[in-house]
């Protein structure tokens, strides 16, 4: 009975290994058949053409790039400076339990919500328009909890003993921080960074509203500027135009892109954590 | 005629409301080795951290009474920790160096003292590490991370680090409750050598270490300074009965 017991709880165990592994597969490989036919150097670095029944994706793939080293320009000083304050400045225990339940929900808002916010405050607010700069500060308030999560525990895995051996030597805090904590912290930081990044490149909600556009002939001159994006260019391909039996490969050329980018980005995430990990060596 | 370079007056330091340390009369000679022993939480690492205020660091530290550096109270007279941490210099229990280069570790100090030129760096990163003993061992790889050093060389590297920065006073924390016998020894023939330019404290729980490498011993028990006299002394002929019991192994 008892051994019986152990064999269902083992076939449930394996049922769902392989469930996940299926429709990681099956994503992969449906996505790609179906993208691959429109797949080719053209189709990376022409712009569209024809009223996007062909040509390629060039300035969506640009303005993914642009919005992503905005948002990290944006969100890494900030996380990072949070990430400082909440573990070595903050002193009152109710004000940094409260900041941390307000980072959690900052995480679980959904991602459209941040779009209507972006749209509101740096759109319309401030004025900044659709353009870079409002997607990359909607994105980097996106993928703020990431980063100071990560941050966090970069800089609480900083052994004490290195702490104090730089205030012995009469650092102060501040230079015990910059010189020491932060340097042995920063392969995490990186790393939790660049995942955030990948989150924040494969978005289509908080940029709908406050950065993109559907077509763009020229490329963006200025961060005033709105691009096109991937995310949205598939979403706009497949929601807009008539001609779909154009634009719907062209939507799976798309996705395979933006997958491979994002696959990418992740992959040199954890690449660098492997080097951190084997760098570590206290 | 005994030089004395700090000295405590009726000290009194707790953790929130416990007690650590009771009543702490304790006057260390200049340029000697001064052991500190005593069993576990008998508050030894915690009165040495007292003479660089490393205790500044754990939140709910209170003290009271008087310590003196060259007859200037470092809590009162010494504004910046920062000129007290130059001149009270510390070494680890747990042997720390930074995930940094061999020559970083040792130019780490300088640098946050403000030394800008890089040839003078170079020169006294050079003569600390000659000064440990360490120099034939890395002068080859100066570049190289500090963990790549074995143990014993590690802790002399902190110890170079500690005396880049020229202290007066250094604190040593059972610098070799973590090395080997023979590391072990060569960081105690350090020590011996070390005391010709530095005064220093070190604290202890190795009856055998305090005997072969202090001049003078204190003995503490429970936050309390049960004796404090020539090391000779101490282990001949122990004048309080608690100190006899511990050095002949009945408790500790």
């Amino acid at each position: 009975m008892r051994k019986q017991k152990e064999l269902i709880g083992l076939l449930a165990l394996r049922i769902s290994i392989l469930f996940v592994v299926i429709s990681f597969l099956a994503i992969l490989i449906f996505i790609s058949i179906k993208g691959f036919k429109v797949l080719n150097i053209g189709f990376l670095l022409e712009v569209p053409k024809d009223g996007m029944t062909k040509g390629g994706i060039f300035p969506a793939i640009i303005g993914t790039l642009y919005l992503s080293i905005g948002t990290i320009i944006f969100a890494l000083p900030l996380g990072v400076l949070s990430a400082i304050y909440l573990i070595e400045y903050a002193k009152h225990k109710g004000l940094i339990k409260t900041i941390r339940i307000g980072v959690d929900a900052l995480a679980g808002v959904p991602s459209v919500v941040f779009g209507l916010f972006g749209l509101a405050v740096f759109v319309k607010l401030f004025n900044f328009g659709v353009s870079i700069l409002s997607g990359a500060l909607t994105l980097g308030i996106m993928i703020l909890p990431v980063i100071i999560k990560a941050s966090e525990e970069a800089i609480l895995a900083v052994p004490q003993e290195f702490k104090e051996a730089s205030f012995a030597v009469g650092a102060t805090k501040w230079q015990t921080i910059t010189k020491i904590v932060l340097p042995t912290a920063l392969p995490g930081i990186i790393t939790g960074t660049i995942l955030g990044i990948g989150r924040a490149a494969g978005e289509t909600a908080p940029i709908l509203f406050t950065a993109v556009t559907f077509y763009q002939r020229l490329l963006p001159h200025s961060i005033f500027d709105e691009v096109m994006a991937l995310p949205y260019h598939i979403y706009a391909l497949m929601t807009e135009g008539t001609a779909s039996e154009y634009q719907v490969p062209i939507a799976y050329g798309t996705a395979v892109v933006l997958l491979g980018l994002v696959m990418s980005i992740n992959f040199i995430a954890i690449l660098i954590r492997i080097r951190g990990r084997r760098a570590k060596k206290w | 005629m005994v030089n004395h370079k700090i000295i405590t007056k009726n000290l009194d330091l707790w953790y929130g409301d416990s007690p650590c340390l009771k009543n702490i009369n304790i006057s260390i000679p200049e340029n000697a080795v001064t052991a500190i022993m005593g069993p576990s939480g008998c508050g030894k690492s915690t009165l040495l951290r007292v003479f660089n205020r490393l205790n500044d660091l754990i939140d709910g530290t209170r003290i009271t009474g008087k310590v003196l550096l060259d007859e200037q109270d470092i809590y009162k007279d010494i504004k910046d920790i920062f000129h007290l941490r130059k001149k009270v210099g510390m070494v680890f229990q747990k042997v720390n160096p930074f995930p940094k280069t061999i020559f970083e570790n040792v130019a780490y100090g300088l640098k946050i003292h403000g030394w800008k030129d890089k040839t003078k760096i170079e020169k006294k990163v050079h003569d600390s590490i000659i000064d440990v003993g360490l120099w034939d061992e890395v002068k080859d790889c100066l570049h190289k991370n500090a963990f790549s050093l074995s143990g014993g060389q590690q802790q002399r590297l902190c110890i170079a680090r500690a005396i880049a920065i020229e202290p007066e006073v250094v604190l040593f924390d059972e610098p070799c409750s973590a090395l080997d016998p023979i590391s072990t020894a060569k960081i105690e023939q350090l020590i011996e050598e070390l005391k010709q330019k530095y005064t220093i404290i070190i604290v202890t729980h190795n009856l055998q270490q305090a005997a072969r490498v202090s001049d003078y011993t204190a003995f503490m028990l429970l936050g309390d300074l049960i004796e404090f006299s020539e090391t000779n002394q101490m282990f001949t002929t122990p004048k309080d009965k608690r100190t006899e019991n511990y050095l002949t192994g009945k408790f500790g």
